[in-house]
């Protein structure tokens, strides 16, 4: 994972409500087997209005998006998150998200910042004409109008972030905290620690 | 000195700590692991890539599901039928490859046992109370119905566990959804979910895993605790419980993977000092009273769009919030429907019964009740019925429901996924309704301009016999 310190640019002033990732991406999409490319599906629907905010000129290569409450919400697709990333979005505003979409973006980098809605109305309005900063190692956002909003990020989170960690890896090297756990519930919990014939 | 006492939910979690970081962060041990082709085949190739292995072959199962044609898969001869879209067989080949690449066990597209995970879970009996479930799709909710801690993932998270059985989790906040009374005739567990979906609304149970209590959740049966808990996502909270009990036990008991002999007492004491203590606290309560449960459906393109078939389209203007004025505008125009229009008057041509939400043999039987002796009206052009397992399948053709079903216009298919999101060819046509049992109305989720409206089995099988969303009660 790329670390990440700051975004800063453009924001695409999206603003909707309850944003399903059938709308991020949908279904027929997830027929790939690798995580590249998907950015073209990304809000297909929405793009096929020549009007739509993603495939303007003036928010081409945004890397933020700004979006309404619960966004993210429906099914745990990480291709959302890819998608996302494969559009340039290195990360998105919102008062509120869905809870196994924000892992998801964390996952891949994407800094998810939960604002009240009053910021983020403000935020939008200023996306129109004007670039917006986030600072994650200060956890605030910014814009040239001395708008300055701070936000609450889990320290765990925000540590990986910041010097790109691979989660997977750090987990690993508990392996025998794992260990002793498994050894213990073949004990208390024999049936569980049971599995099924492997292949 | 006793302890404090404890929610369900937080018994389970205790269980499975690994380990406790000073942010309150823990390491959870995970007891089961479903996989399908969707979302594990850049999990394994990670894996693959930094030479990693799977640390529990034996804890993880394999299913493809999503993208399966529910048409025949074997020619007369037992060769395999090939799948005509090529990302469809080349998802599936990856899983085939995948499983026994690293140990996992696969059921096969043409095996009996096949079906949708949720559905082959509970019944191969690998989904155990008390046990913690996950998969890398959201509706791994359903399996809280047996009072497992389940819960989907993503894909670095199908990796994390393929690597690690762990998660690094934050407990969630507890909310009681406490049903109380009795359900009027013709409301199902479907209806109780629905109605609950808009009474939180999509984003309610954020942050919160629910735990489902009350009388009416006791009386349901497993399989409607199934499609309650199924649903725990469409209110936005990630996991759904409601207490194992003697008809859990039962349920379980004699299944293929389920505990035996001694390990069988010892689990049933387990699970039984699991109920949530009494005096325990839940950071937020909600009660619903059973006689406000019609038969329900949905009008919009959010699962939260919920109103009685006795009742109208809504009035957009009538919502207090102005986003969600906006919402309902825009799902209005998408599903073409105008304020005050009855919802009986709307008219569908297309009906699927199906899904991990209502595809069990209680679902089944449910509809077929209500087609025994009808059939579908002429404007429903296309009905599908498309049962959650193999296992399912062939318990219905024994009790004769695949006739019921036949006789009335139905087509009676191979498991899956199917149309509850269109990966398969099984899709709903643009502009046109359908009356599904699945669990998303989302804008293009069945097919792109596909209108969705959400019912249970029974309320699917009097739209198909009145071609119109229609009450089951009058059908009765």
């Amino acid at each position: 994972m790329e670390a990440v310190r700051q975004v800063d640019g453009r924001a695409i002033p999206f603003g909707a409500k309850n944003v399903d990732t059938d709308v991020i991406i949908p279904a027929h999409w997830l027929k790939t087997i690798t995580r590249e490319g998907l950015g073209r599906g990304a809000f297909e629907t929405l793009r096929k209005d020549p009007d739509n905010l993603f495939d303007s000129a003036e928010y081409a290569g945004s890397p933020i998006l700004i979006a309404g409450d619960n966004f993210g919400c429906g099914s745990s697709r990480e291709h959302a998150a890819w998608a996302l990333l494969d559009l340039g979005i290195k990360a998105v505003i919102a008062p509120s998200f869905s809870d196994i979409f924000s892992g998801n973006a964390f996952k891949n980098g994407i800094l998810t910042v939960v604002l009240p809605q009053d910021q983020v109305d403000r935020l939008l309005e200023v996306a129109k004409t004007d670039p917006v900063h986030i600072d994650l190692e200060n956890q605030v956002v910014t814009t040239p109008f001395q708008d300055r909003f701070e936000f609450e990020i889990d320290p765990f989170r925000k540590h990986c972030l910041l010097n790109g960690l691979d989660e997977v890896g750090l987990t690993l090297a508990r392996d025998t905290a794992i260990s002793t756990y498994e050894q213990e519930a073949r004990a208390t919990l024999p049936w569980l620690a049971k599995g099924v014939e492997t292949a | 000195m006793a302890s404090k006492p404890r929610t369900l939910y937080e018994k389970i979690w205790d269980a499975h700590v690994v380990e406790r970081r000073d942010d309150g962060t823990c390491l959870i041990y995970i007891d089961r692991h479903l996989v399908h082709e969707v979302t594990s085949p850049q999990a394994f190739e990670a894996l693959r890539v930094s030479g990693r292995k799977v640390r529990r072959p034996d804890l993880t199962l394999a299913v493809p599901d999503h993208n399966l044609p529910t048409t025949a898969r074997r020619d007369a001869a037992g060769q395999r039928i090939p799948i005509s879209d090529p990302e469809s067989a080349q998802q599936l080949a990856a899983l085939e490859r995948n499983a026994p690449e690293f140990g996992i066990r696969l059921i096969g597209d043409a095996d009996a046992e096949q079906g949708i995970v949720h559905v082959v879970g509970p019944e191969q009996g690998f989904s155990l109370p008390g046990a913690t479930i996950v998969c890398g799709d959201s509706h791994t909710a359903c399996h809280g119905g047996l009072g497992a801690l389940a819960f989907g993932i993503g894909t670095s998270e199908v990796e994390h566990v393929l690597a690690t059985q762990t998660l690094l989790l934050k407990q969630s906040k507890t909310m009681e959804v406490r049903v109380e009374g009795q359900l009027g005739p013709g409301v199902t567990a479907k209806d109780v979910v629905l109605h609950i979906c808009g009474v939180l609304g999509a984003a309610g149970g954020t942050g919160y895993v629910i735990e489902y209590t009350g009388s009416v959740i006791r009386d349901l049966s497993i399989e409607g605790r199934l499609t309650v808990s199924n649903m725990a996502i469409e209110h936005g909270a990630r996991a759904g419980l409601i207490a194992p009990d003697e008809k859990t036990f039962a349920y379980v008991q004699g299944r293929p993977y389920a505990p035996k002999d001694a390990d069988w007492d010892k689990a049933v004491a387990w699970w039984t000092s699991l109920a949530t203590d009494p005096g325990a606290v839940y950071d937020k309560v909600v009660t619903i009273d059973a006689a406000d449960i019609a038969p329900t459906v949905t009008w919009g393109t959010s699962p939260e769009d919920t109103v009685a078939i006795t009742g109208t389209v809504p009035d957009p203007a009538s919502f207090a919030d102005p986003s969600k004025q906006e919402a309902a505008r825009k799902s209005l125009d998408y599903m073409g429907l105008t304020p005050g229009q009855r919802m009986q008057d709307v008219e569908v041509q297309n009906v699927f019964i199906g899904s991990c939400t209502n595809s069990r043999i209680e679902d089944l039987r449910a509809a077929a009740a209500v087609l025994k002796g009808r059939t579908k009206a002429p404007n429903v052009k296309w009905a599908i019925v498309v049962p959650g397992s193999g296992l399912v399948k062939r318990q219905a053709e024994a009790e004769g429901l695949d006739k019921v079903f036949t006789q009335a216009g139905f087509e009676w298919r191979e498991p899956g996924c199917s149309a509850c999101l269109g990966m398969n060819p099984d899709k709903v046509p643009a502009g046109e309704r359908c009356a599904s049992t699945s669990n998303r109305n989302f804008v293009g989720r069945q097919g792109p301009g596909a209108r969705t409206h959400l019912v249970s089995p029974a309320m699917a099988a009097a739209a198909a016999v009145t071609g119109k969303l229609a009450d089951v009660r009058e059908l009765a």
